[in-house]
């Protein structure tokens, strides 16, 4: 291959893996930001989603709906939904009763939280690998020289989709009431209790946003990869907290800076490179960056509130 | 309501299970393997085969006159559960054997403990050599190894395949990387030097960057040493890139959970593994196949074989007439020709089989046959 078109598509690829720890990423720092702490069971999230992803293709071709984007459309929606309720019923059932309690206390339940969901979806749908069928084929392919790249529909569909629930999100946490709630408590809880916003429900709507956004990765992986099982979200969840972490927890467009830079970073140095080191280069620069930049790429500073 | 009827059929259980114990002398035997987790399909086979050949050998008289009951150990494919399974089973369920594990990375560690424990071990999976080339005395292999699988691979590659250019991609695993690394000493041996020698994360889904790189190395045939829950993305990975390239694997993908990992029989089409001759088609097996077909199962994979391995651990307690592991062990040394369903087996000095049967076998339809 030309190696102009080798860089192309391995700049594609990281793309395509960058967007989708970006978007689950967001559900790691928009929590951080309002609570202050670490949703482990954020990446089991994401895995049940995709197993919601399998079962709503599934009655939808059962109830004989299949033009594609209609079957796309209603599934994306309908998991979104129910996995916003899954994180609604955790932060109700496993946060919120420890929130005035140690920082720990809600990290070992975030901890628990994520073994109870690996079980249960280990005992109701088994261990095995599941998979769906591919639905969308083929890529457009771009030629470099005499080779070419190509990026592939479903490859498309990761990346628009993730920068269109980018850019939704923040519109509404910028532009909107909403928003601006959520903005205020998380700058101060007390102070925005005390001026009227019912920061509980705020701190609930956070926990479906965030687990709605990791939905859409969970659609969208599923769709491009095709299989997935009960321990799937595991590695993905580490590695988008990393990506959290590396833009700057708690700041929204850094958790999206933060999954495409890991994402560029694992393609280039697993291309360029070596794969068997390639987590050993993204975490060096996660390091890296905390040396010279504490609060993460886009991250502001911590400021003791007095 | 419900408890109260949960907990009066537990005491029916219990007390039936005394009854049972104080009427028939019991032996247990442990069953190791991935029974949960992603690699559970093959746990899945393991307890299949030791359980069926439980049964038909507790219905030919047991052991030395004592029924066989079988104690199952949840490994997860994970070395550090290996061991905590190996030390319960040894203390705690006191097992006289042990049918398994799977992962060599699971089997090598957990049979330090049996071997401290007495504890007699075949694994009807394991293929890494470290598994026997240690030479403890009680542990047994009812399959091939790695380095004769890889030089069935190799072999195939350079001289029926011909081909050139070879990419090895492992997953850092004992196993997988113990079988590429076999493969790679055959090609090299036959002077083919491969032109890309890589390891990937088990667990990622996404490798997509390694099949372009692995694209731009030109390479005709792509060998991965692993199993199906990698080599499934990656194959389609590999397809939805254009990459025509070849894939050969070892016998960690002989699982129709392959199929399933990959998203599609259109994906591993022409994919090709190395794995034992047929295990179901010996003769001496054919009523063993028969009853899991019965009873709606396909004896995959390695089935059959951990159905033998427990056949070798009755062989080897009655020949020794003692239920005591290590003296089953001396005997199994010392005699040969044991009557199993996949044909008389015989174990040189380390415990590995005399003759081992590699061939190569090609995936169509989603279903896989000798080649």
């Amino acid at each position: 291959m030309d190696s102009l078109a080798i860089i192309l598509q391995q700049l594609v690829n990281g793309l395509t893996l960058g967007s989708v720890y970006g978007l689950i990423a967001i559900g790691y720092t928009m929590v951080y930001g309002i609570i202050g702490m670490i949703n482990f069971a954020h990446g089991d999230l994401y895995m049940v989603s995709a197993y919601l992803t399998a079962i709503f293709l599934a009655l939808l071709s059962f109830f004989g709906i299949d033009s594609l984007p209609v079957v796309l459309f209603l599934t994306l929606l309908g998991t979104m939904a129910i996995t916003g309720v899954y994180g609604w019923v955790i932060e109700r059932v496993a946060y919120r009763p420890l929130r005035n309690s140690t920082r720990l206390a809600p990290l070992i339940s975030a901890i628990g939280i994520s073994f109870v969901l690996q079980e249960y979806v280990r005992i109701n749908q088994g261990s095995n690998d599941q998979g769906i069928p591919a639905l969308l084929f083929g890529a457009v392919r771009v030629p470099v020289g005499n080779d070419f790249f190509q990026i592939t529909y479903s490859q498309i569909l990761i990346i628009v989709v993730s920068l269109l629930g980018m850019g939704l999100l923040t519109y509404v946490i910028q532009k909107t009431e909403l928003g601006r709630q959520c903005r205020a408590t998380q700058m101060d809880r007390k102070m925005s209790g005390i001026l009227g916003i019912h920061t509980d429900r705020i701190i609930s709507t956070v926990f479906v946003i965030g687990a709605a956004m990791g939905a859409v990765a969970g659609v969208l992986v599923t769709l491009n990869y095709g299989s997935f099982n009960f321990s799937s979200g595991f590695i993905i969840g580490i590695k988008a907290f990393t990506a959290a972490v590396l833009g700057g927890i708690g700041s929204l467009p850094g958790a999206m800076l933060g999954g495409i830079v890991l994402g560029m970073a694992e393609s280039l140095f697993s291309g360029l490179v070596n794969t068997d080191y390639k987590d050993v280069f993204a975490f060096g620069l996660l390091v890296t960056v905390m040396i010279f930049k504490p609060s993460g790429l886009l991250g502001k500073p911590a400021v003791e509130k007095v | 309501m419900h408890k109260s009827i949960k907990i009066s059929a537990l005491a029916v259980v219990t007390a039936g299970s005394l009854i049972a114990g104080s009427a028939m002398a019991e032996i247990k035997i442990g069953v190791a393997g991935p029974h949960t987790g992603p690699y559970a399909a093959f746990g899945m086979q393991l307890w299949k085969g030791a359980s069926q050949a439980a049964k038909d050998i507790n219905a030919a008289g047991g052991i030395n006159g004592e029924m066989i009951v079988l104690v199952k150990g949840d490994d997860r494919c994970e070395p550090k559960e290996a061991v905590s399974v190996a030390n319960r089973m040894a203390d705690q369920d006191g097992v006289a054997a042990v049918v398994g594990h799977f992962c060599s990375s699971s089997s090598i560690p957990a049979s330090v403990v049996y071997d401290e424990a007495g504890v007699f071990m075949i694994t009807p999976a394991s293929t890494n050599p470290t598994v026997t080339d240690r030479g403890l005395p009680g542990v047994f292999r009812a399959c091939g190894r790695d380095d004769q699988q890889g030089i069935v691979a190799g072999e195939y590659i350079v001289n029926t395949l011909k081909a050139k250019s070879v990419a090895i991609i492992h997953d850092k695993d004992t196993y997988g990387q113990g079988l590429a690394d076999a493969t790679k000493n055959t090609l090299n041996g036959l002077g083919v030097t491969e032109v890309l020698y890589e390891g990937l994360t088990r667990g990622e889904k996404d490798f997509n960057a390694l099949v372009t790189k692995i694209k731009s190395t030109k390479a005709e045939v792509v060998y991965f040493g692993g199993l199906h829950s990698e080599a499934g993305p990656l194959v389609r990975q590999m397809r939805e890139q254009g990459l025509t390239a070849l894939f050969i694997s070892g016998d960690g993908i002989v699982s129709q959970d392959f199929v399933t990992a990959a998203g599609g029989a259109s994906f591993v089409e022409g994919v090709l593994m190395t794995f034992g001759a047929d295990p179901t088609s010996y003769p001496a097996g054919a009523e063993a196949v028969a009853s899991f077909k019965a009873s709606g199962y396909e004896p995959e994979g390695y089935t059959m074989y951990s159905y033998t391995a427990m056949q070798v651990v009755a062989a080897a307690m009655n020949g020794a007439k003692s239920n005591d592991g290590m003296k089953a062990a001396a005997w199994l040394h010392a005699n040969g020709n044991i009557a199993t369903a996949m044909g008389s087996k015989s174990f040189d000095s380390k415990g590995d089989l005399t003759v081992s049967d590699y061939v190569m076998y090609e995936w169509k339809d989603g279903n896989y046959a000798e080649k």
